[in-house]
């Protein structure tokens, strides 16, 4: 490992201040499982180099600047079958050298890296898992949680509801367990922000085909009663991360009213829609690339590596470590087409970060809204706040 | 009051009205709309005083308007390419013609680029998103704006180091929305003017000591500005209001707004 002693003065880099030859290469390492969700829209169904084609757009980018800092960036991507074991993966990453990896793994196999990862000193960006646990009780010093949490997402949605004056809400939830962690953050949401959930439904899953021919009839249907009867109310906020009812709403409640949270209007950290900050560049890097639209997997996967990027060209290093360590630091910012820095919480190291809401086709919003202070940073305002947590890092 | 001014002819892109705007600085007052291409944005006058050079970027084309006639003559043809970092977008050129910088956005640097041999010289890496970079007039420093870092680097032509960063405090204002952009250094290198973008205001700089005297409140998201030959008025473009304010530059004080096309982002004025 090449170390460079920070000077104090300040972040230089003369390309004349290096060396001639000695390139340093950062490697980074990619674990997330190609596991195929039925989506109910066949537009948002992923592909399968979902956040693996951020990530190497970023090692493009990184590399671009790299050139001028004698730096460059590799990517091991690894994906993950029903019967890979990611833990082993992640361990055959850190014998070969990599220790910086992007997981877009559910929490329960991301806390299992991370705990034998400690030992081999990996250093985890959890790109893909949005519980609240993971920045809570389950909180590591040696994970960086660039996807938003579902607090962050539900907060983003609320604020702006709140905004709207759409205040009274009938929440449906579905009745896997992701669907109700979703829920748990909106009632969080509404309380906060001062909406009032006049009726909760739950849509049940009872199983069957996702896909059949002329299942529209039927839905068009179903719906309408189901959502019947409710006290009176502004949205329809869905619950539905399993994706087996949420996008089916729009249009169909009973009563003419929109829908919010897994369907309708969505809140995510990114959409291909925006083109504001700059972002049109980004995207079309992008299509470009890959011929195809950038997701919110993506750009956290982007953001991810991009934040290495960074670290690893102001602190003029290739040392996972000291990378680490300057992320988690006040230096430390990243710009990543949202109009305004992004840096680490200290409490429990999150990205902090605007939230859009998007209902497919544009942005109708970006949360923090307007009229949402915080003394710190109205970015806050979006998750669990310093005074609230339950991390304890070590 | 608005203090009569000789008539100089400034020109402002409209990026989304995909025109200009051709302000007379006699009477303050937009004479002709002209339509270009589609989103134009950075616009220079040449050095002639002939042609009025606008980019329009979603037409991937530099467009040449006469200045007498005020119509497109020319589409003019790519005859190289530099390789600079990622998003490439300020342009500043060295006083004695030798220097280009170009500073691109997400790799975060400022780019020294040979004019000559068309070659990367020396890269600066500055803070995040840099929009814009001028030299003074002497040539003795250059001046990086980051957008999102929220500073202008003072950076040392000769040695290609930055010795001093200014930052910005607005009085009772949060720091995220003051991204300066657009930057403007008065002749005698005695005064530098930065545009903070959403925070609305422009700052006003002791161009030896570096540090900020004033914030003048223009209109919204301020970008780009421009002085009129004689520095008695700095003009500057408010994107989100569509209008560009006048400062008056002896006193320090913004002193009118004109309205312009949508979305108003670069200016420029003629030398006479």
């Amino acid at each position: 490992m090449i170390r460079v002693t920070l000077a104090a003065a300040s972040m230089l880099a003369a390309t004349s201040a290096l060396s001639a030859g000695d390139s340093l290469i950062v490697k980074i390492g990619y674990l997330g499982r190609v596991e195929r969700m039925e989506t109910i829209s066949l537009l948002e169904q992923p592909t399968s180099d979902n956040g693996v084609a951020g990530a190497q757009l970023a090692i493009e980018d990184n590399n671009t600047t790299g050139k001028f800092l004698n730096q460059s960036f590799s990517l091991e991507a690894a994906r993950l079958k029903g019967s890979d074991d990611p833990v082993a993966a992640a361990i055959q990453l850190a014998d070969r050298g990599v220790s910086l990896i992007l997981l877009d793994l559910p929490a329960d196999m991301l806390l299992k890296i991370a705990d034998v990862g400690r030992a081999r000193g990996l250093l985890l960006f959890n790109v893909g898992a949005a519980d609240d646990q993971l920045r809570q009780e389950d909180c590591r010093p040696d994970v960086i949680h660039v996807a938003p949490s579902r607090s962050m997402l539900a907060d983003g949605l609320a604020q702006y509801l709140v905004w709207k004056r759409w205040r009274r809400w009938l929440l449906v939830v579905g009745s896997h367990d992701p669907d109700k962690l979703y829920a748990d953050a909106l009632r969080r949401a509404a309380g906060r922000f001062g909406a009032k959930i006049v009726q909760e439904r739950v849509f049940q899953d009872t199983g069957g085909a996702r896909r059949t021919d002329s299942g529209l009839v039927q839905t068009q249907s179903q719906i309408p009663p189901f959502t019947q009867s409710a006290p009176d109310y502004e949205v329809l906020i869905a619950a539905d991360e399993s994706q087996v009812f949420a996008s089916y709403l729009p249009y169909r409640t009973h009563d003419p009213r929109p829908v919010a949270g897994s369907a309708g209007l969505v809140p995510t950290s990114w959409h291909a829609s925006l083109d504001q900050w700059g972002a049109i560049q980004l995207q079309d890097r992008f299509r470009r690339l890959f011929s195809r639209r950038m997701t919110a997997l993506d750009m956290q996967a982007w953001t991810a590596i991009r934040m290495i990027g960074e670290a690893a060209a102001r602190v003029n290093s290739a040392d996972s470590k000291n990378v680490f360590d300057y992320m988690k630091g006040p230096d430390f910012a990243v710009a990543a087409f949202k109009g305004r820095k992004l840096t680490v919480r200290d409490w429990d190291l999150q990205l902090r970060q605007p939230i859009l809401l998007t209902d497919g086709r544009v942005i109708v919003s970006v949360s923090p809204q307007e009229g949402f202070l915080h003394q710190f940073s109205e970015l806050d305002t979006l998750g669990i706040d310093r005074p609230e947590t339950k991390c304890r890092l070590k | 009051m608005v203090g009569p001014a000789s008539a100089f002819t400034a020109y402002v892109s409209n990026e989304k009205d995909n025109t200009l705007s051709v302000i007379d600085t006699s009477e303050w007052q937009v004479v002709k709309t002209i339509k270009v291409g589609q989103r134009p944005r950075g616009i220079a006058y040449t050095k002639d005083q002939k042609f009025v050079l606008v980019a329009v970027g979603d037409d991937d084309t530099i467009q040449m308007i006469d200045t007498r006639t005020n119509i497109d003559i020319a589409r003019r043809a790519q005859v190289g390419d530099v390789q600079v970092g990622v998003e490439p977008e300020g342009m500043g050129i060295s006083p004695d013609g030798k220097i280009l910088v170009n500073t691109s956005e997400t790799t975060n640097m400022a780019h020294f680029v040979d004019t000559a041999t068309r070659k990367v010289v020396a890269s600066v890496l500055v803070d995040a998103r840099p929009r814009f970079a001028t030299f003074k007039e002497d040539g003795s420093e250059l001046w990086v704006s980051s957008e999102v870092g929220g500073t202008v680097s003072i950076i040392d032509p000769a040695k290609r180091k930055v010795k001093q960063k200014i930052a910005f405090k607005i009085a009772g204002m949060r720091p995220e929305p003051i991204q300066p952009v657009g930057i403007n250094i008065t002749r005698d290198g005695k005064t530098g003017f930065v545009a903070l973008g959403p925070s609305n205001h422009v700052a006003v700089v002791d161009g030896m000591t570096h540090q900020v005297t004033k914030y003048l409140l223009v209109g919204q998201r301020v970008w780009h500005m421009a002085f009129t030959p004689d520095e008695k008025y700095l003009l500057t473009t408010n994107g989100v209001s569509n209008d560009v304010s006048i400062i008056d530059v002896p006193a320090l004080k913004v002193i009118n707004t004109i309205q312009v096309g949508q979305q108003p982002w670069g200016i420029t004025m003629s030398d006479r």
